[in-house]
């Protein structure tokens, strides 16, 4: 064989797996009652243990089981931000945009959304937001049943509140 | 060198398919089964906790992450993962303790094989330029192995139904098995061939499910004041990537890994033994060089129930189960992992002093 200098630098070898994956009960609930409008966590039986926003099952704190539903507002305060300059592959939303790690009133950890109806440069840590929801007959098992979220006008929330409001919010 | 104790142990039901459950929900129940057996909270108790598991099987990318979510991460813990059986974490575990890193660690494993089709995705784990490309499938090799033993005249189809209806049998007293009953060698040669020349109930079933235990050392055990077993030898070894290269109607690697353990230099009551196809329990069995005063897979083994990730740690257990209750006073666990036999752990676990 005269080929010896030929390098193969890759061969294409396509993988595919195909799988029934399920998020889990508790997740499975959370997006149940997104379905219905509600964002709800879950939180262990003990009074005044940490709400998770959405839920995987455990209190990752104690390995403990969550076996206590929560509902929390879809108002949220601002606990860390980005602001998005690049397009990203495969996403449809125009850059610039925001993207924020929320605590909805009610919960004790952040979960990621979009925010809008804002002026980006004006973002803050602390800031009030609630959510936009799209049409109710849209609605499915999904995190995008909120559009966005949006400023509104309310006191900003000092740092070392931030993840501790009760449902009702600041000004309970 | 410092002497390890197995403390507790416990192990969830295995079942062909758990649902709606995740990963933390799989292990939370075990997890709190076990630390209530070993007298702890969570995992701040122990020094270590090492965890084995492989996302492909329920096709999450990091699942075993999120499994950290069971341990009680608060404040943080030393936490390590094997992407393997957790027999392996075993293994790390023990290594760890015996540097002088840990006096004590948790280990679990877990697998939730349903939600994909595990022949095929195992066919993953091969050699990644001539077989994985060919899909070659978990059971169409050990169908290969079992027609080589087979044509060798190593085996006849009736020890291989032995096996398996023995397995059938032994699970009978198993309460987490899957597959049970009272069933004979001629039941099983009445079936048809699944994949020639194996018959499905040669072929363990796929099982979701998790499985744990503490280990620690001795003073600690004493300290604890639990019934335990000590891991008197383990080792782990490996063979060539490709089944070609390699004799497939025996196993090198267990032998040598039983010798490097000390199987030979006692008595073995109880030997647990990964074969997830009946004809690798007689591979095994020989390998070891094990008699009729040995009891065999007294659980049903893996062709009772396969928790993938975590049927190896099984093993383990069920051998300390077996000594701490007082049926056995040494016995042998093995561990397989890769297609047919490739790599393969053997641990020898002995009766601890009587506290």
């Amino acid at each position: 064989m005269s080929d010896e200098n030929e390098m193969i630098t890759g061969i294409e070898v396509p993988i595919y797996l195909k799988y029934n994956f399920t998020a889990g009960a508790a997740p499975a609930r959370f997006l149940s009652q997104l379905k219905e409008g509600k964002l709800t966590g879950q939180s262990r039986s003990d009074p005044g243990a940490p709400v998770y926003v959405p839920p995987r099952g455990s209190c990752p704190a104690t390995g403990q089981p969550t076996d206590t539903e929560v509902e929390v507002a879809d108002k949220a305060t601002v606990q860390s931000f980005t602001i998005v300059h690049i397009p990203i592959p495969g996403n449809p939303i125009e850059p610039p945009f925001v993207v924020a790690n929320l605590v909805a009133d009610g919960a004790n950890i952040s979960f990621i959304h979009l925010m809008s109806e804002c002026d980006n440069e004006q973002v803050h840590i602390g800031q009030r937001v609630q959510a936009v929801w799209r049409p109710e007959e849209e609605w499915d098992y999904s995190m995008d049943n909120i559009k966005y979220f949006k400023p509104i006008d309310e006191p900003d929330v000092p740092v070392e509140h931030i993840g501790k409001l009760p449902v009702t919010g600041l000004e309970a | 060198m410092k002497e390890i104790a197995i403390v507790g142990y416990q192990q969830s039901d295995a079942v062909s398919d758990a649902g709606a459950q995740n990963e933390v929900e799989l292990i939370i129940p075990v997890l709190s089964r076990i630390f209530e057996q070993v007298g702890i909270t969570n995992a701040q108790d122990v020094d270590f906790v090492c965890s084995g598991s492989c996302d492909y099987l329920q096709g999450a990318a990091f699942a075993f992450v999120l499994g950290v979510d069971a341990l009680g991460a608060v404040p943080p813990i030393k936490e390590s993962h094997v992407e393997m059986d957790a027999a392996w974490a075993l293994y790390e575990s023990v290594l760890k303790i015996r540097m002088g890193h840990a006096d004590s660690a948790l280990v679990y494993g877990f697998g939730k094989s349903s939600p994909g089709e595990l022949p095929i995705v195992l066919s993953q784990q091969l050699d990644p330029y001539y077989l994985a490309p060919q899909w070659v499938d978990t059971i169409s090799l050990a169908a290969m192995q079992a027609r080589m033993m087979l044509d060798r005249g190593l085996i006849t189809e009736r020890d291989m139904a032995e096996v398996v209806a023995r397995s059938r049998r032994n699970a009978l007293d198993n309460p987490h098995a899957q597959l049970k009953g009272d069933v004979t060698a001629d039941d099983i040669l009445a079936e048809e061939t699944y994949l020639s020349p194996l018959r499905r109930s040669d072929c363990c079933p796929i099982s979701d499910g998790a499985s744990a235990m503490v280990i620690c050392t001795v003073e600690k055990a004493k300290a604890w004041g639990k019934p335990y077993a000590v891991i008197s030898g383990i080792d782990h070894i490996i063979e060539s990537h490709n089944p070609g290269m390699r004799d497939l109607t025996d196993s090198v690697s267990t032998r040598k890994a039983a010798e490097n353990a000390g199987m030979g230099k006692g008595k073995v009551d109880v030997a647990e033994l990964y074969a997830p196809f009946s004809h690798q329990e007689l591979i095994l069995s020989r390998a070891l060089g094990l008699g009729d005063d040995t009891n065999i897979n007294p659980s049903g083994g893996v062709l009772a129930g396969n928790l993938m990730m975590a049927s190896g740690l099984s093993r383990i257990g069920e051998v300390f189960n077996r000594i701490v209750a007082g049926d056995a006073e040494r016995g042998v666990a093995h561990t397989t992992s890769g297609p047919c036999l490739q790599h393969n752990l053997v641990a020898v676990l002995d009766k601890g002093e009587v506290a």
